[in-house]
């Protein structure tokens, strides 16, 4: 067709790459193999607008970036979210309290650990009950949040080194995180979605053999520290990626309610195990590592430093190990059986099983009426915080005095900081809007519930 | 059933008319049942039971000071500070409960922006971050339907304060507080589609996490649940919102 209309230039038989005409504009779908008619399309254009992702790799899951450019420097940046709201919040509130956990631990999927333990610290301050928490609870809570930590700053340093191009430091952050992986598996059964935490303390005691596990862990990953600090303190296509990239000073962290490794490379060295302590951090000897660069360079050192810091404690959790039990002693809230591995798979304990069927109608009652209806939680509403391996993650929960949560509220960091991303990278070139989303590490399954 | 009030234990109860059954939301502050089982015949004795809620937040009246836990500082602080640009306590905060170790103020809606830019600025109070807003649903509770939640935090003090702000479900419109907490921003976006919350002055209030064109908004107590029964052997279990609560 003889036509003056640029649109033609595009393959017309391809429905999703036509080029539409809406009131802001022009609008084309890149799909790939058609970059010349794209960029002769966009010539001589003043202002194109971006939008990077919800597909895109380097988005950390589902986040949708829309970018605004003038050549290749991005004039206004705003993000999309909401792919992945799940609704788990609503959820909660039509499950009892025990059975909360297991939703919540799949919001920021990379730090399960600190979901759980947030929201139980939330139930034992409803009950009543913060005081009573066995101490090797506690120490099992601590020991878990720590690997954890470990394995989620090594994704965020493993795929913010992909963005950058740095292969070998994903190829090496997931092989540690694999070994974390296991432990998890090893201790709760899961490598992912635990569960494990309960209002109370923790759901089982720690399996034979953790200890020498975990100390076998503790020695590769000092080992190995060091090699990420080898492939990227000092070089040079790293530190230009990265030094002076996604700036945000503690000014611009307060308003935006910045907190975690992002508030602690302005210099402020606030750290809620250290400023707030739960679950017995004040027992524990370690260091709250800053930086003053304020860029995506100093949090990378802050993540490394930090690994090591969980490492110590890590260590120092094993040396805190006592015999002992790991649930309130309280019936009304404890669940009334262990699981034990039989020849037909995990289940609850032959002993258990023997005593409520055949001994003590009392005990059968008690363990139906606890599984099904649960436990009820005396009316209020608290906050709750942990210093995940974002920042601050905080639970309000509110009780109405009944077997289920009223409301159950989590203040996510990763929702929080990715409003950081407008004043990180307007101004900046488009290829450091990858770098600076990176370092703030956001996970879409906390950012949208 | 009279509907005469009863006396249990010296107390006057509410007439059974006013105790809201299964199924719809829990009546404050009195609860009747034990087990959740209303709809089949009762042969626990259980039936009759009528609980008295406690709800602090919801109850009226405060807690009485001396609050201990270094809150008689803060509230003394903040008392001074409304003093000095004019407003009187009683004016902005309607009451005070300390519970569990955590101090509410329940603002009223007027007074808010005020208020925060008191706790932001004074080098007494120095709430430095503000830890977003959240939402809550009473919807037993006449006029104050709607609940906005914040939770504050000062890092210069090492301490934390929550405020909350009533509003009613035919009038939900609440001062927003971004240009004193800047991130605030997304966190009333979020109330806003989750509860219907309208905060008025935020510079862009629109839907975030659900989709522009959803109707309705999720986390009220009369949005359902959602959710199809599953069949499984030929039995079928009802989705979550319709089976037995306890609650």
């Amino acid at each position: 067709m003889a036509t003056e209309d640029p649109t033609m230039t595009f393959a017309p038989e391809d429905p999703y790459a036509d080029v539409r005409e809406t009131t802001e504009g022009p609008v084309y779908t890149v799909t790939g193999q058609d970059w010349d008619s794209v960029v002769s399309a966009a010539d001589g254009q003043e202002r194109v607008v971006v939008n990077m992702g919800p597909q895109h790799p380097s988005t950390h899951g589902v986040l949708r970036l829309i970018l605004e450019l003038d050549g290749e420097t991005v004039t206004e940046a705003r993000c999309g979210i909401g792919y992945l709201h799940t609704g788990i919040e609503k959820n909660m509130e039509y499950r009892n309290w025990t059975q909360g956990v297991t939703f919540c631990t799949r919001m920021d999927y990379l730090a399960p650990f600190f979901n759980e333990v947030a929201y139980c610290l939330g139930v034992e301050r409803l009950l009543g009950i913060e005081d009573e928490v066995p101490e090797r609870a506690d120490v099992i809570r601590v020991m878990l949040m720590e690997l954890n930590r470990i394995s989620s700053h090594l994704v965020a340093i493993a795929t913010g080194g992909l963005e950058l191009g740095a292969l070998t430091v994903m190829t090496i952050g997931f092989r540690e995180r694999e070994m974390v992986l296991d432990l998890f598996e090893l201790i709760t059964g899961l490598r992912m979605n635990h569960g494990f935490v309960r209002p109370g303390g923790v759901a089982q005691d720690l399996p034979p053999g953790t200890d020498l596990k975990v100390r076998d862990f503790l020695r590769w990953m000092r080992d190995h520290l060091g090699e990420y600090e080898a492939f990227c303190n000092e070089n040079p296509i790293f530190r230009g990626r990265t030094v002076g990239i996604g700036y945000l000073d503690l000014t611009g962290c307060m308003a935006l309610g910045v907190t975690g490794p992002v508030l602690r490379s302005t210099g402020l060295p606030w750290d809620l195990r250290k400023a707030q302590p739960y679950c017995g951090y004040e027992n524990y000897e370690f260091e709250v590592p800053t930086r003053d660069t304020c860029d995506a360079y100093g949090r990378f050192r802050i993540r490394v430093d930090e690994m090591r810091q969980s490492c110590d404690i890590v260590e120092q959790c094993l040396d805190r190990l006592r015999p002992g039990p790991v649930m309130v002693a309280d019936k009304k809230i404890a669940w009334p059986a262990q699981l034990t591995l039989g020849g037909d798979g995990l289940g609850n304990s032959l002993d258990h099983i023997r005593h409520i069927m055949g001994e003590s109608m009392e005990s059968l009652i008690h363990h139906f009426k606890l599984v099904t209806e649960g436990f009820r939680v005396p009316a209020g509403q608290v906050y709750a915080a942990v210093e995940s391996p974002r920042g601050e993650l905080g639970a309000h929960l509110v009780s109405d005095g009944g077997t289920r949560p009223w409301r159950a509220h989590f203040r996510d960091p990763s929702f929080t900081h990715l409003q950081a991303v407008a004043a990180m990278a307007e101004g900046g070139l488009i290829a450091d809007v990858i770098a600076a989303v990176a370092s703030l590490d956001p996970v879409m399954g906390g950012v949208d519930r | 059933m009279s509907d005469e009030d009863k006396v249990v234990g010296g107390e006057k109860l509410p007439a059974e008319s006013q105790v809201v059954e299964r199924g719809r939301p829990p009546a404050h502050p009195y609860k009747r049942g034990m087990f959740g089982a209303n709809d089949s015949g009762d042969t626990s004795g259980y039936g009759g039971l009528v609980r008295r809620i406690t709800n602090p937040a919801l109850l009226p009246g405060s807690t009485r000071g001396p609050y201990g836990g270094g809150f008689d500082d803060l509230a003394d602080s903040l008392a001074t500070g409304l003093e000095r640009i004019g407003v009187p306590l009683p004016d902005a905060v309607e009451k005070v409960v300390v519970d569990r170790g955590e101090m509410t103020l329940f603002v009223r809606r007027d007074r808010l922006v005020e208020v925060v830019r008191l706790l932001r600025d004074d080098p007494t109070l120095r709430f430095e971050l503000c830890l977003g807003v959240s939402g809550v649903h009473y919807p037993q509770e006449g006029g104050r339907e709607l609940h906005a939640v914040y939770h504050l935090l000062s890092i210069t003090h090492n301490r934390r304060i929550r405020l909350e702000v009533a509003v009613p479900d035919a009038d939900p419109h609440l001062p927003s507080v971004v240009e004193v907490y800047p991130t605030n921003n997304w966190h009333e976006r979020e109330t806003y589609d989750f509860f219907g919350i309208i905060f008025d002055g935020h510079p862009a209030l629109t839907r975030i996490e659900m989709p522009d064109d959803w109707p309705g908004h999720p986390q009220r107590k009369d949005y359902p649940l959602g959710g199809i029964p599953v069949e499984y052997k030929g039995a079928s279990v009802p989705p979550p919102d319709e089976r037995r609560a306890y609650s």
